[in-house]
């Protein structure tokens, strides 16, 4: 039953990629939605069941053959759907958010001229995602890893004629290809000390390994730090952490449903999804796990700075992801594998609803994104509103432990703070103070955004967009600052995805966190479970349970006295902090240094290469070279024939001489 | 199948059909080849679908002996088959593609292109050293006319380069061809694969043979003939530079150099594995800053080029499988990305990539195509060229570390040109009107690419129909080589395991703490 079950999950939606991207325009937009969005709800019917089954603790684990992929030696790996508790709440997370962001893109897209291709692109996506998260060997896993890296690069261009969402496309698939250059290292790593791919048989293998050491580039490792590090470099690849984290913000120039499907909900948590698959092994490399620690608590707070100063709506919302997604694997650092998948569960729901909710705000604004053209929206979007008001309660983990309730993210956010507290290692408690920090700017940031955009005055008119629409500059305009622009509610194809998801960022955390949380059965070794460290987890300190909600009222009192109480505070602020704020919103310069660093350097040596090396040395001194000796020599030898007669006879004098004086001799 | 001299025919048929064509008319020429060429094709998968896997190593066999010991010895075994069915794939494409870009002297050109298909199946059926070294030097004079006589402006320049480069190694090579006779004792290449040559001779026999191999594959810092002659040849004399030629080196290698001096060979890994190195990050970095679209493609098929002969060395079945089927993977998207260049090159007559822009605007369905044939060369899973590089690269893993970190950077750079060039000509504004006129693919281009397509995924998706003919004849190569094979930089030492999981805590120490 389950064997056809998931391998349709998998398959319709890449049946209903090929069947819509290739009849394009012979089928037409309604056909290829339908068809498109029709697989991806079936794909999500199918999806829950199997959830609701490991929730309950009747499905087990299964492995579904699809065909031989390859066979070399000793190397050999296959197509084949894998599906366990990990599995499960993946596939209802990505089939979920995918069938309601293809349905939101009815609304969204209805008036782009190229739909069919864009339904394409979103289904091809959610099979790319889903052959990741079934992956019973890392290869498999690795062609997951690219087609959705394909898909994203072909969504972030998908207006292909704005030079900068090429710019942005190219520039997330190529740093996406730095994290893949450790991805594969790590696989070539991992075949050599454990003789296969196959996950199950090197997360058996792994413990036995601990305390070897391996050759790596002239120096000897512990190997499965190293092997483990280079795989985290391609989960930090493509979900975006510090370092590798700038084609994240670049990448919101693909369409809105984009970026809550990819940017947001699936795509970017794969790097999340990888350490929790191999949290076995992750588990005998206490350097690495070390390393996925700070990486995770230096990127939640690095990205959540940057979040605080930025204009444009989508980015605020990035940048927020992009700490989101450190919150998470430095709950997997400290071992807490469950509580890191609690997190992207319900980070999944919030996030996608925050960013559709945001699309139906750039909808209303007529494709205004910079919030300074917002204010006084709460009025005129009332239901868009609302639900970035859940989607907003959700992130900042609104909820009261002694009531036992809250929205989604208190339940997996206060989870994350409390087991990096109750690690009880110097790591654990720095990215308990970095979670606690970057919750306080999550609530700030979030409120701001609120803020900015609902409350207030509006501010429409300054927006050039809001301009071109009602055909005035803001001198006509005058008083009225909405220049008479009518923002209008999304249509209904919109309004049921935000209000589904709504549902879950109120109610995913207080329904599935007894699960996620403590569940030892429910993950049955799909992830390292930590048994003690769970229960070290419940038994923190009042003041660590409390931590979160204090910062987070923190963050929204500040954000209140900044932008309802007294606007004039921001300015003054960056005027006070010039260079600070100068820093945080050129996104610490990581663009500069990087287009310093690599761009152009590799434009430069590759002018240097092709002109100093092929043409002027290879070239002159090779085939160049020859045919000038053969030239010269033959200029030479036409001088010595020169067809006169004494010459000739002096040539012949001397060549006899010569000729004697060497018999002589 | 026995007793049928399959190979003879398929010769046979390519030699009368070249010679036929000098006869004929321009339009009865193209006809001609095409049906020789389609004929070869079918045989080819007769050669293909008869072959014995599992059977006997060298299969097909055909014998006659002509003068002074000189034999005439064809016969395959699975390496042999695969590229011999690639050039007979390829080559009614090529035909197609001449179809109306060729207007001066048809017959003249169709007949060096079926001679040029027969010169290549020769290499690779060849069991006598010296008619496999007339094939593989004769090889040269079509692709030096084609490209002298049918090429571009600088067609003169391109062709002497090519032939001095190529010509260079082949002296040697001869040199060294004549002293392993005389001291083996034989012509017969099954038999010489397994003479134990005394090593120091192999050294010197190895270099011989390099020089050659080296030129043809190409290597870095011997490459430079490759983007003139690319340049300058048209587009099917680049399908098949790119797509067969370029694999006589790899091939050499291969039947070659590693089973007749496996000890030289381990002798020159890091020579090999050096010059492959620098070939892929030099040649990547080059290809970024191309404006010519040909020229771009011909560098980075010297950086892939790269990748089969760090495989090849790598003393191992996974590096060798994977060089096979970067040959393979190569010979189908480069010669696809030179078709690709070839049909818009027909529409527009310039490969300057700034003369285009936004053609998947109104060509579509060949920007389809294209952008496939563009992730095939970055080598995303699921198209051939991630099978081939993974196989590789995997493989040089097991000697060495360093190589393949440098190795597998060409995955970041390749991206980045391959990337670079798609967004300049299929993305972006139509900033030019004549290209925004251009009409999308006619029925003809369809069934030029089509095929290459549908093989791009089949060898991404199911390589085992590929990789089960090569595997008893790699199989044996590795056991054959395998006495020499460098030992590789991990020295892997298991040591104790440690008790418990990283993040194990104590249990006790947290009781009584907080509320539950």
């Amino acid at each position: 039953m389950l064997n056809t079950t998931i391998l349709i999950i998998v398959f319709l939606p890449l049946l209903a990629a090929i069947i819509g991207g290739l009849g394009n325009r012979a089928l037409g937009n309604t056909v290829v939605k339908s068809l498109t969005t029709g697989a991806l709800f079936v794909s999500c019917a199918l999806s829950w069941p199997i959830f609701l089954g490991f929730i309950s603790g009747t499905a087990t684990a299964e492995v579904v053959p699809v065909l031989q992929w390859v066979q070399s030696g000793n190397l050999s790996f296959d197509w084949a759907l894998r599906v366990d508790t990990l599995t499960a709440v993946m596939l209802v997370v990505i089939t979920t958010v995918s069938a309601l962001v293809h349905l939101y893109s009815w609304g969204y897209m209805d008036e782009d001229p190229d739909q069919p291709r864009f339904f394409a692109y979103l289904s091809l996506f959610t099979f790319a995602m889903l052959m990741l998260v079934t992956a019973d060997n890392l290869v498999q896993m690795f062609f997951g890893w690219e087609g959705v890296g394909l898909a994203s690069y072909l969504l972030i261009g998908f207006w292909f004629k704005k030079p900068s969402a090429n710019a942005a496309a190219i520039k997330a698939f190529v740093v996406n290809r730095v994290g893949d250059l450790g991805f594969m290292l790590g696989i070539f790593g991992t075949f050599l000390v454990f003789g296969t791919t196959s996950i199950p048989e090197i997360l058996e293998a792994a413990p036995a390994m601990s305390g070897a050491t391996i050759g790596f580039m002239g120096y000897r490792m512990h190997t499965m730090d190293i092997l483990c590090i280079l795989l985290f470099i391609g989960a930090m690849g493509k979900s975006a952490q510090l370092g590798l984290h700038t084609w994240l913000p670049d990448a919101m120039e693909g369409p809105t449903p984009v970026s809550a499907l990819i940017h947001a909900a699936t795509m970017v948590t794969a790097g999340v999804f990888m350490v929790c698959r191999l949290s076995p092994m992750f588990e005998t490399a206490p350097i690495a796990l070390g390393m996925v620690t700070f990486i995770g608590a230096a990127t939640c707070i690095f990205a959540a700075t940057i979040g605080t100063t930025q204009w444009d709506i989508k980015r605020v919302i990035a940048y927020s992801t992009c700490s989101q997604l450190g919150y998470m694997f430095f709950a997997a650092g400290v071992g807490a594998y469950g509580v890191a998948m609690f997190h992207l569960f319900t980070h999944a729901f919030f996030k996608a609803l925050l960013f559709l909710g945001a699309g139906s705000v750039i909808h209303a604004m007529h494709h205004e994104q910079d919030m300074r053209y917002y204010g006084g929206l709460r009025k005129k979007i009332p239901l868009t509103f609302w639900a970035m008001m859940f989607g907003t309660l959700a992130i900042t983990g609104v909820g009261i432990y002694h009531l036992g309730a809250g929205f989604a993210g208190f339940w997996s956010k206060d989870a994350i703070l409390e087991v990096a507290f109750a690690r009880g290692t110097e790591l654990g408690t720095f990215a308990f103070w970095m979670g606690v920090f970057a919750a306080l700017l999550t609530s700030f940031y979030s409120w701001r955004l609120m803020f900015l955009t609902f409350w207030g005055k509006p501010r429409w008119i300054e927006s050039e967009h809001i301009q071109h629409s009602v055909h005035k500059t803001p001198e006509e305009a005058g008083e009225d600052t909405t220049g008479g622009y009518h923002p209008h509610e999304s249509p209904l194809s919109m309004l049921i995805p935000l209000g589904v998801l709504s549902l879950g960022a109120i109610f995913a955390g207080q329904v599935f966190a007894p699960s996620f949380l403590d569940g030892a059965a429910f993950w049955a070794d799909s992830v390292f479970f930590n048994e003690p460290l769970i229960h070290a987890m419940h038994a923190v300190p009042y003041p660590v349970k409390y931590a979160a909600l204090i910062v987070m009222v923190l963050g929204f009192v500040g954000a209140w006295l900044a932008y309802i109480k007294d606007t004039s505070i921001p300015g003054k602020f960056v005027q006070q902090f010039k260079y600070i704020h100068q820093f945080v919103f050129n996104k610490w310069y990581f663009d500069e240094l990087y287009n310093f660093l690599f761009v152009r350097p590799a434009f430069w040596l590759g002018r240097k290469f092709w002109i100093i090396g092929d043409q002027g040395i290879i070239d002159r001194f090779g085939p160049n070279g020859a045919a000038w000796v053969v030239e010269k020599g033959s200029l030479a030898a036409k001088k010595v024939q020169s067809g006169y007669l004494n010459s000739y006879a002096l040539i012949m004098l001397l060549g006899l001489v010569a000729a004697i004086t060497w018999v002589l001799m | 199948m026995d007793g049928f001299p399959i190979l003879s025919v398929m010769l046979a048929v390519l030699a009368i059909a070249a010679a036929a064509c000098f006869f004929v008319k321009a339009e009865a020429a193209r006809m001609i080849a095409l049906v020789a060429t389609l004929i070869d094709l079918a045989l080819g998968i007769l050669l293909w679908v008869n072959y014995d896997i599992g059977g006997a190593q060298w299969q097909f066999q055909e014998e006659a002996n002509l003068f002074a010991g000189f034999k005439y010895a064809l016969g395959i075994d699975g390496i042999a088959l695969m590229l011999i069915v690639l050039s007979v794939f390829l080559m009614p494409i090529c035909i197609l593609a001449s179809w109306d870009s060729i207007q001066k002297r048809v017959g003249e050109y169709m007949a060096a292109f079926l001679l040029m298909e027969l010169l290549m199946i020769g290499v690779f059926a060849a069991q006598d050293l010296f008619l496999f070294y007339i094939f593989f030097e004769a090889g040269l004079i079509p692709m030096y006319l084609i490209i002298g006589i049918w090429g571009g402006d600088n067609r003169i320049y391109a062709s002497y380069k090519f032939f001095l480069y190529t010509l260079l190694g082949s002296v040697l090579m001869l040199i060294a061809m004549l002293w392993m006779v005389n001291e083996a004792g034989t012509t017969y290449i099954p038999t010489l694969m397994n003479y134990d040559f005394a090593p120091e001779a192999q050294t010197w026999l190895w270099l011989a043979f390099f020089a050659s191999f080296a030129v043809k594959m190409p290597m870095w810092p011997v490459h430079t003939w490759l983007p003139d002659a690319h340049v300058q040849a048209p587009t099917a004399g680049s399908v098949i530079l790119a797509g067969v030629l370029l694999k006589m080196g790899g091939y050499g290698f291969i039947r070659f150099s590693l089973p007749m001096f496996p000890e030289a060979s381990a002798q020159f890994v890091w020579l090999i594995l050096g010059l492959s190195m620098i070939a892929v990050v030099v040649t990547s970095l080059i290809a970024l800053v191309q404006h010519d679209m040909k020229k771009l493609i011909a560098y980075s098929s010297v950086a892939h080029m790269a990748i089969v002969t760090a495989g090849l060395f790598a003393f191992n079945v996974q590096g060798l499988e994977g060089a096979m089927i970067m040959m393979l993977s190569h010979g189908l998207v480069s010669g696809a990305l030179f078709l690709c260049v070839g049909v818009i090159y027909d529409r527009l007559h310039t490969r300057e990539i700034d003369r285009y822009g936004g053609l998947s605007i109104n060509m579509p369905k060949y920007a389809l195509f294209f952008l496939l044939f563009t992730m095939a060369s970055i080598g995303l899973p699921g198209t051939s060229g991630f099978v081939a590089e993974f196989l590789s690269l995997a493989g040089v893993y097991k000697i060495s570390s360093l190589a393949t970190f440098v190795l597998t950077t060409g995955i970041i750079l390749g991206a980045g040109y391959m990337l670079y060039l798609y967004r300049r000509v299929a993305f972006g504004e139509q900033k030019n009107a004549d290209a925004a006129a251009m009409k999308d693919l006619s029925v003809r281009e369809w069934i030029m690419l089509g095929p290459i397509a549908a093989a791009v995924l089949w060898m991404g998706i199911y390589p085992e129909s590929f990789l089960a003919p090569m595997r008893a004849d790699i199989a044996a190569l590795d056991a054959r080589i395998a006495r020499a094979a460098p030992i590789g930089d991990a020295k892997l030492e298991v040591g104790e395991p440690k008790a418990g999981a990283a993040n194990t805590i104590d249990a006790k120490e947290h009781d009584g703490e907080g509320a539950h």
